[in-house]
């Protein structure tokens, strides 16, 4: 199967300038860490026994993130995709609004809602002796806040560009609502739930402000690799830059890996 | 979604921002052939976090004494900001919270001259008002039953930390390691830990959300605070003139009402 050769034809040269540009100053950043990397500690650093538990504990908790946003953001984005209400707009701007909010403001209005002197920490604390923040569940929910508007986006514009023509065959034919948002719409939008939980994903396994405010730092429990790579800089900068391309490989190769598998573009 | 109004707007910010560059530079222009005596144009000061309030108050009474100069602080953790100098930022004075963080930059050489320590600060702990968990010593941060937060070890109050506890035979199990002092308090002025160690003057400035229990131990974990003027100063007489006035008696009454100590 060739494909029509029209589809592969030289841009024009008003977008192909700006797109090197654009490619190159993404680009760029990531060269310069590499020339600077001291890469003859890296043996050193990789069996560092604090290095490889924040990776594995920003790995774990990006994945809990991802399920997390799936289970409530796919929801969330067929509410504000399929349906109309009273104050649709305003519940919109608030679900993007961890977008524009500073991670660490993010991690303080956790604390007001979850903290134990939070308007559900409060009651969590008195009822039950639960006490979220400064435990591994508080950095999945702060990467969880911070991520979820991603994957509620992707999965949103996804469902706006999807045919409603195929769900409203499968109604003709008898299909309950949720069959057919089970067996026609979430096929259809696949693409967009997959670009949206890579999207979440990243964003989750990044995250730094939000974490190190409600969640704390403390190794093995809630010290993920962004916080450690902050504290590394403190006082040795190559170190930081090491811990940052193992993060910045690991994080590649997931994606890499995945995009092929679930996306079909590879 | 690019309207003309944002595209305008956006025009307008460039070109201010450019106007404001042009500003900096001619008025560092201006400065650098004035003598040593005559002090003008803007001297920019490199500050660690905790000198913020302080530092703030004696350049207003600087600029009151010297008309004509501008002082403009850029403050952040004496790491981040020695790592800035060593960078080549353009400033005129760093003022650290430790010695370590001032070695950075006198051993890439961008000090002009040595460094004077000209305070001391010391830790204290930190508690919700009132002290409801009763914490009078740092033995009571032992308990497992408590949230104490401290400074990561990297930074400069951690550090101090790990000194106290040693000075005082115990280990302190925190909830969390904070990045920078500031970040250690914010817990316990929410309510969320039970106390935090942090310096004497971060806690004074929070006077009123949280108390401070001084604790014997933390004589042995002082800090001390020097300041020197920078190599590639663009304003070599204002740079010097400043760290004359922050070593004067009249600048160090304004620290110690603020919590430090004399050097």
């Amino acid at each position: 199967m060739s494909q029509p050769s029209q589809q592969y034809r030289r841009p024009p040269w008003v977008l192909l300038l700006p797109a090197v540009i654009g490619i190159a100053y993404l680009f760029l950043p990531l060269v310069g860490l590499l020339v600077r990397a001291p890469w003859s500690t890296l043996g050193q650093r990789l069996t560092e026994p604090g290095a490889l538990t924040a990776l594995r504990l920003s790995v774990i908790t990006a994945s809990i993130t991802t399920a997390a946003c799936l289970v409530l953001g796919v929801p969330v984005a067929f509410v504000l995709a399929r349906t109309r209400f009273p104050g649709q707009r305003l519940v919109r701007a608030l679900v993007t609004l961890p977008l524009v909010l500073p991670p660490v403001v993010g991690g303080v209005a956790l604390f007001t809602a979850f903290g134990r002197r939070g308007v559900i920490g409060m009651w969590l604390d008195r009822w039950f002796g639960i006490q979220l923040p400064f435990t591994t569940t508080a950095v999945v929910m702060a990467q969880t806040f911070v991520a979820l508007p991603f994957l509620v986006i992707a999965v949103e514009g996804a469902l706006r560009g999807a045919d409603t023509r195929f769900e409203e065959a499968a109604a003709t034919l008898g299909a309950s609502r949720w069959t057919a948002f089970r067996r026609i719409t979430l096929p259809l939008v696949a693409p967009g739930v997959a670009a949206g939980s890579v999207l979440c994903w990243a964003r989750a396994l990044g995250e730094f402000g939000a974490t190190i405010t409600f969640a704390g730092n403390l190794p093995g429990t809630t010290q993920t690799m962004p916080i450690q790579v902050y504290l590394t800089l403190q006082n040795d900068p190559d170190g930081a830059i090491l811990l940052s391309l193992i993060l910045v490989t690991v994080c590649i190769i997931v994606l890499v890996s995945l995009r092929g598998r679930w996306i079909g573009t590879g | 979604m690019w309207t003309k109004r944002t595209v305008g707007i956006a025009v307008v910010a460039i070109g201010a921002a450019i106007a404001l560059a042009g500003c900096g530079s001619s008025s560092d222009a201006a400065s650098t052939p004035s003598a040593s005596g005559n002090v003008t144009g803007t001297i920019t000061v490199l500050a660690a976090a905790s000198l913020t309030g302080t530092f703030n108050q004696l350049g207003q009474m600087f600029q009151t004494a010297h008309p004509g100069t501008t002082v403009k602080f850029s403050y952040a953790g004496s790491d981040t900001l020695a790592a800035q100098i060593t960078q080549g930022v353009p400033a005129d004075v760093f003022a650290a919270a430790s010695p370590a963080t001032m070695k950075t930059v006198t051993n890439a050489g961008d000090a002009n001259g040595t460094p004077q320590n000209f305070v001391k600060n010391q830790l204290v702990i930190a508690v919700p008002p009132g002290n409801p968990k009763k914490i009078t010593s740092l033995k009571d941060l032992t308990d497992p039953k408590l949230k104490a937060v401290l400074c990561a070890p990297t930074v400069p109050c951690g550090s101090a930390a790990t000194k106290a506890e040693q000075a005082a035979g115990l280990t302190v199990k925190p909830v969390s390691e904070a990045q920078d002092v500031k970040s250690a308090l914010t817990p316990v002025e929410l309510g969320e830990a039970d106390a935090a160690l942090v310096y004497r003057t971060d806690a004074k400035a929070a006077a009123g959300k949280v108390d401070a229990v001084e604790f014997p131990e933390s004589a042995g974990a002082i800090n001390e605070y020097p300041i020197v003027a920078l190599k590639n100063a663009p304003n070599a007489s204002g740079a010097q003139a400043w760290v004359t006035y922050v070593e004067s008696p009249e600048a160090l009454a304004v620290l110690t009402a603020a919590g430090f100590q004399a050097p």
